[in-house]
């Protein structure tokens, strides 16, 4: 496209309008707050509200990422992630090679695989606190009962946690395999059911390699949502118990040193910068895995 | 499956029939075993929410439980709607969502219509930036922002609640590719009709991309309603401005003895929603799996 000099200049100062907005917005909400961090992570909070906070480098870094209590943080979190992201994304598969063929009832049984997706966390932890609160008759009549409560003890809070976040990410990874199954095209999968291939082996090996883009998008997104997992926690379990529970994901052992009757900003920026370094290495990673992935499957 | 695996001209024609009728049979029955038991996983605690909201509170210790509300206690959903603020707190929410929906919508096609069809320095440095903002999870910042917030006094405002979400990379970055697939014969088009930036925008690009906006539009509104660890810091301990989300926590916590009125509670904060997926479905899948497909 051909524009005078002058036209070109007007498009500047449109550009500047139309992208001000958007930019101003990053700039003080997403960016700022991001850099200060890493100034803020320097900084030892004083003991007492009101005194000037210390420079001390690096040597914070050190001080919380060896404490005992961020290492149960971190065990806990991973431990999460993987409880429910590999649960999430296989259950949300099988059932959308279920209700991929288009037959009688299928509408209805995508929307109902799908719903979980509206469900709010405090949604969600409502439903299922009821489901596990040890005076509510289903669980014992189940058969389960442990005690202490599930919610409520060391070993089984966690996994019950999980469980729901299960639940909630079910929807989403549903409509992301079901959205990769429908983009695959019909010729290949036909090809190799005609070539004498079964349903089986199709599956492992025609389908899965075709909609690894699909699974990796679904890896990417559900390790964010599942490092994400706060409001469950908040409202099922608390603070007092979060740490002894071994439920403070690290998103709440954050919300833990900013709340409270003494705020630890220099802690949280140490956490903020971990979590973002955390996922940020797990999306690299499943990104450069998708690229090989994708080349060895000749797309 | 051995039986499809074997060279069809061995097999006379007839048994093969039979076989594969069967087999088609046996695998459509196990298709609708795991679409019942995956409806069931999904069901079941909503369906018990539902039920158990209506129980007389000392029914819901009784076992076996009751699967079915013999004695109704409807009024538990008035009870959550006044007495437990829930009217209020969707009204909150509604607030809270519609301006971030319609802002967000608005800061998006504007930087997206700016980095399909203008022309300007550091085209692609900006571009960057703008997805940078999606490496960057709200969660990482938050410890800043509520020292911003609350040092410009925004603290239980609605300002407080939604400034900060008001712009999207995820937002541009989904319109923009819709701008980028029109055909450009639209923009020469228009160029020669006399149209300038802004009415080949109003007139041509929006009313073209309503269904990726509808998208967006579903997105956002899905993303904002179901926040909650931002308004649970930003509206503290004041009822002025809290959400559903948080409203329900309250429900959870100050009425243990009535677990009926908060469940009432959560089928009145989820219901809306289940309402919206029927009907935009298709919208809503089109946002989530943005990027998923090529």
């Amino acid at each position: 496209m051909i524009l005078t000099p002058k036209a070109r200049r007007k498009n500047w100062g449109l550009a500047a309008l139309f992208l001000f907005p958007s930019l101003f917005i990053f700039g003080v909400f997403t960016f700022y707050p991001f850099f200060e961090n890493f100034r803020l992570a320097m900084f030892q909070t004083p003991p007492y509200p009101g005194l000037p906070s210390k420079y001390i480098g690096f040597s914070q870094y050190a001080s919380i990422l060896s404490s005992s209590e961020f290492m149960q943080s971190l065990l806990s979190t991973l431990f999460f992630v993987l409880l429910v992201v590999p649960t999430g994304l296989l259950l949300g598969l099988a059932l959308a090679v279920a209700a991929h063929k288009a037959l009688r009832g299928m509408a209805i049984f995508r929307v109902i695989f799908s719903s979980t997706v509206v469900t709010s966390v405090a949604v969600g932890a409502l439903i299922f606190g009821t489901l596990m609160n040890p005076i509510v008759g289903f669980l014992p009549w189940l058969g389960i009962n442990p005690n202490p409560p599930l919610l409520q003890s060391p070993t089984w809070a966690l996994p019950s946690i999980a469980a729901m976040a299960i639940w909630q990410f079910l929807g989403l990874s549903f409509i992301v395999m079901l959205a990769g199954l429908q983009s695959l095209p019909d010729d290949v999968l036909e090809a190799s059911r005609v070539d004498g291939a079964g349903a089986w082996t199709t599956f492992w090996r025609v389908t899965v390699p075709m909609l690894s883009p699909t699974i990796f998008f679904g890896l990417v997104v559900g390790t964010i949502y599942a490092f994400q997992t706060f409001g469950q926690i908040d409202i099922l379990i608390g603070s007092q118990n979060a740490s002894q529970l071994h439920v403070n994901v690290l998103l709440y052992y954050i919300y833990q040193s900013i709340q409270g009757t003494n705020p630890d900003p220099g802690q949280a920026a140490v956490l903020s910068i971990v979590l973002f370094v955390i996922i940020l290495i797990f999306t690299l990673l499943q990104l450069r895995f998708v690229e090989r992935r994708v080349h060895y499957a000749g797309k | 499956m051995p039986a499809s695996s074997a060279p069809p001209q061995l097999a006379s024609p007839a048994p093969k029939v039979t076989h594969h009728l069967l087999n088609y049979r046996l695998r459509l029955i196990a298709r609708y075993l795991i679409l019942t038991v995956g409806s069931l996983i999904v069901i079941i605690p909503i369906y018990l929410a539902i039920v158990n909201s209506l129980l007389v509170p000392s029914q819901l210790a009784h076992q076996p439980p009751p699967f079915f509300p013999t004695n109704p206690q409807w009024h538990t959903y008035p009870d959550a709607w006044s007495s437990g603020h829930l009217g209020v707190y969707i009204r909150n929410s509604l607030i809270q969502t519609i301006i971030i929906v319609s802002l967000q919508i608005v800061t998006s096609v504007l930087a997206a219509f700016a980095f399909a069809f203008l022309e300007f320095p550091f085209k692609r440095t900006l571009f960057v930036i703008f997805l940078s903002t999606l490496m960057i999870p709200f969660e990482v910042t938050v410890t800043q922002n509520l020292s911003t917030i609350s040092s410009l006094g925004w603290m239980n405002t609605f300002q407080g609640l939604t400034v900060p979400f008001l712009a999207t990379g995820f937002g541009v970055f989904l319109l923009r590719q819709a701008f980028l697939s029109l055909p450009p014969e639209l923009r020469e088009a228009a160029l020669l009709d006399g149209y300038g930036n802004v009415r080949f925008l109003t007139r041509v690009v929006l009313p073209l991309s309503r269904p990726v906006i509808a998208a967006l539009a579903v997105f956002s509104f899905l993303g904002s309603w179901n926040q909650y660890l931002w308004p649970l810091l930003v509206s503290g301990n004041d009822n002025k401005i809290r959400t559903v989300q948080i409203g329900l926590k309250q429900l959870a916590a100050t009425q243990l003895d009535q677990i009926n009125v908060s469940l009432a509670g959560t089928v009145i904060a989820f219901l809306p929603l289940i309402i919206l997926l029927i009907i935009f479905q298709k919208q809503l899948v089109r946002s989530l799996t943005a990027g998923s497909v090529k």
